[in-house]
């Protein structure tokens, strides 16, 4: 059974179809890159994924469980994470607060338990001080853990939010645009992680504009262009397609 | 890693927390009933301002109608006790029942509204509820005279009558609500209100659920307001519509405002400055308003975040003004 499958998925926003008849699967363990010029509907299909948006048609199937019409939250806790193509932090909380975000939804204490500070609850918080430590570690970031989020650096902020989203404990991790801003040691070192997150056995659904990046990373590569899937393949089979040339640097004229 | 958990919560040294209480707890030997008394509203106040810091400070949504959830409380407690003669401490729970039961009901459907339109709902509700008690429905809340003839709070066969009295019932409660906030905002329902206030869509997408999370926030926060409203019902012995009015509402709100929202240290400095300040310049009161909105001027311009803002606010203010030296330092002269 794929990890993820969806099928036909549509989305319009009053005349402009964003997205139409998307339909790829995603096996486990895969990286699959998503590309496409500006507009294409690469963000628009993680928000229908993500559950921010809901699809006017399609089936989105995850772990063979359909999962139109489940808010955000019950899909992230069904194992789907993602970062945000423009940062979306809690800037004013601590590195470390940022990152234990991610195990609300992985611990369970309420109000009775959280003011009696039961042993359950305790045991529940170092677990979540401990995952965030973790996933800290794995980004470089552990030296920054107690500094506020919006003081770091763009670059840095970036790998936050891959941490954040790491520290929920997915299956599928939905990066959008992660290398946008990055400069070219950045990026690098972005490759290296998301290699590193793959071996860990997360499988990533990845846009990205940097090609280098997603060339170097991605297993298959799905090209949209107004919507519609144009080419999936490899990246090498991608990058010689005659419709992905076309829709990045335009028709040749004779 | 346990060493380092302990190293997050017990950065704080107690004792002169525990001193400063001891001498706060010997104030009824010392001052007269009047005084005493405005410890008593203060610590009402406290209660009330502490319950709206969940919603305001910490999930941080508008909320000018707390006074609503308040007078549920006063009056559930004041039909039951005197139709029934049910012990007002039996009625505390109840009255935070029914108070949170009340906010479950009438904020679950807007709780998608965002600031300033939450803000005038809420104002809505605390302008119905004051009204709905003025026109006494079906004969309970006896219309703008209020119930009448409420009993004393009573344990064990003592009752509290004095104000002295009063003052060790209220603080005592104050003193373990503080200590309960202190833990529910370490806890991950703390931090689940500040992802929500911080960025409601991130949070979601982390896997929390920011409905529930907002309606949480009300429930406590109101429920909290109904055990203020019993020790009001109680303290006063009668109670009317008037006492619940949009101005009471208000000073809650001034109060977690003034004080620096999502900060418990904060919610005390806020009463002071709210409720015990204008009790001691009495003899000026004609010039109230005018040093009150002053004042309000004044926090605008040089103190938005608060005369005690909360650690992570204090952190962010600290950060900016080193990042500000750090700048000015690195400026070739």
């Amino acid at each position: 059974m794929p990890l993820l499958q969806v099928e036909n998925l549509t989305k319009t926003f009053g005349g402009l179809t964003a997205v139409a008849d998307v339909s790829f699967t995603m096996q486990r363990g895969e990286i699959l890159g998503l590309i496409g010029p500006n507009g294409a509907g690469k963000t628009t299909v993680f928000n229908l994924i993500t559950g921010i948006y809901r699809p006017d048609r399609g089936r989105i199937e995850f772990n063979g469980r359909n999962i139109v019409g489940l808010k955000p939250h019950s899909i992230a806790r069904l194992g789907i994470a993602r970062t945000f193509q423009t940062l979306r932090l809690f800037p004013t909380m601590t590195v470390l607060e940022n990152v234990m975000s991610g195990q609300h939804c992985r611990t369970k204490a309420g109000v009775v338990a959280s003011l009696l500070r039961t042993t359950a609850q305790c045991a529940e918080e170092e677990k979540t001080v401990a995952v965030a430590d973790r996933c800290l570690d794995l980004v470089r970031l552990t030296e920054v853990r107690n500094e506020l989020a919006e003081n770091l650096p763009y670059g840095r902020q970036r790998l936050l939010e891959i941490a954040r989203a790491l520290a929920t404990a997915p299956q599928l991790l939905i990066l959008d645009e992660p290398a946008s801003g990055l400069n070219e040691g950045e990026s690098l070192e972005l490759r290296m992680l998301i290699e590193q997150i793959r071996q860990s056995g997360v499988t990533i659904l990845l846009i990205e504009h940097d090609m280098k990046v997603v060339m170097g990373v991605s297993d298959r590569v799905i090209v949209l262009e107004n919507g519609s899937v144009i080419c999936a393949g490899t990246p090498a089979a991608v990058q010689s397609d005659q419709r992905v040339i076309e829709a990045y640097l335009g028709k040749e004229e004779d | 890693m346990k060493e380092r958990l302990r190293n997050i919560r017990n950065r704080h040294h107690w004792w002169p927390l525990v001193l400063l209480g001891a001498g706060w707890f010997c104030v009824p030997l010392f001052a007269n009933s009047y005084w005493t008394d405005v410890a008593n509203f203060f610590g009402i106040y406290m209660l009330l301002g502490l319950s709206l810091n969940i919603i305001v400070g910490y999930a941080g949504m508008f909320n000018l109608g707390h006074a609503a959830f308040y007078a549920v409380g006063a009056y559930t407690t004041a039909i039951i006790n005197t139709r029934f003669g049910i012990p007002l401490l039996v009625l505390m729970p109840i009255a935070a029942l029914t108070a949170a039961g009340f906010a479950a009901l009438i904020t679950r459907p807007v709780l998608h509204l965002r600031g300033d339109y939450l803000c005038i709902v809420t104002i809505g509700f605390g302008e119905i509820v004051r009204i709905a008690l003025i026109n006494n429905p079906f004969g309970l809340t006896g219309g703008p005279n209020g119930v009448l003839g409420i009993d004393r709070p009573a344990l064990f066969g003592f009752t509290f009558y004095q104000p002295g009295h009063f003052f060790y019932l209220i603080w005592v409660i104050v003193i373990l609500v503080m200590f309960g906030m202190r833990r529910l905002e370490n806890s991950r329902l703390g931090r689940a209100w500040n992802y929500v206030r911080e960025d409601e869509l991130a949070a979601e997408a982390m896997g929390i659920d920011a409905t529930n999370m907002k309606l949480l926030a009300f429930i406590l926060g109101a429920g909290l307001a109904g055990i203020a409203g019993t020790l009001y019902a109680g303290k006063m012995t009668v109670i009317a519509p008037e006492s619940f009015g949009f101005w009471e509402s208000v000073v809650m709100f001034a109060i977690v405002v003034l004080g620096g929202p999502g900060s418990i240290p904060g919610v005390v400095v806020g009463t002071f400055g709210m409720f015990v300040l204008p009790e001691i310049f009495r003899g000026f009161s004609s010039a109230r308003m005018l040093v009150f909105g002053a004042a309000m001027m004044l926090m605008m311009i040089f103190r938005p975040q608060g005369l005690w803002p909360s650690q992570r606010v204090l952190r962010v203010r600290q950060a900016e003004g080193l990042e500000s030296q750090g700048s000015a330092a690195g400026r070739p002269a």
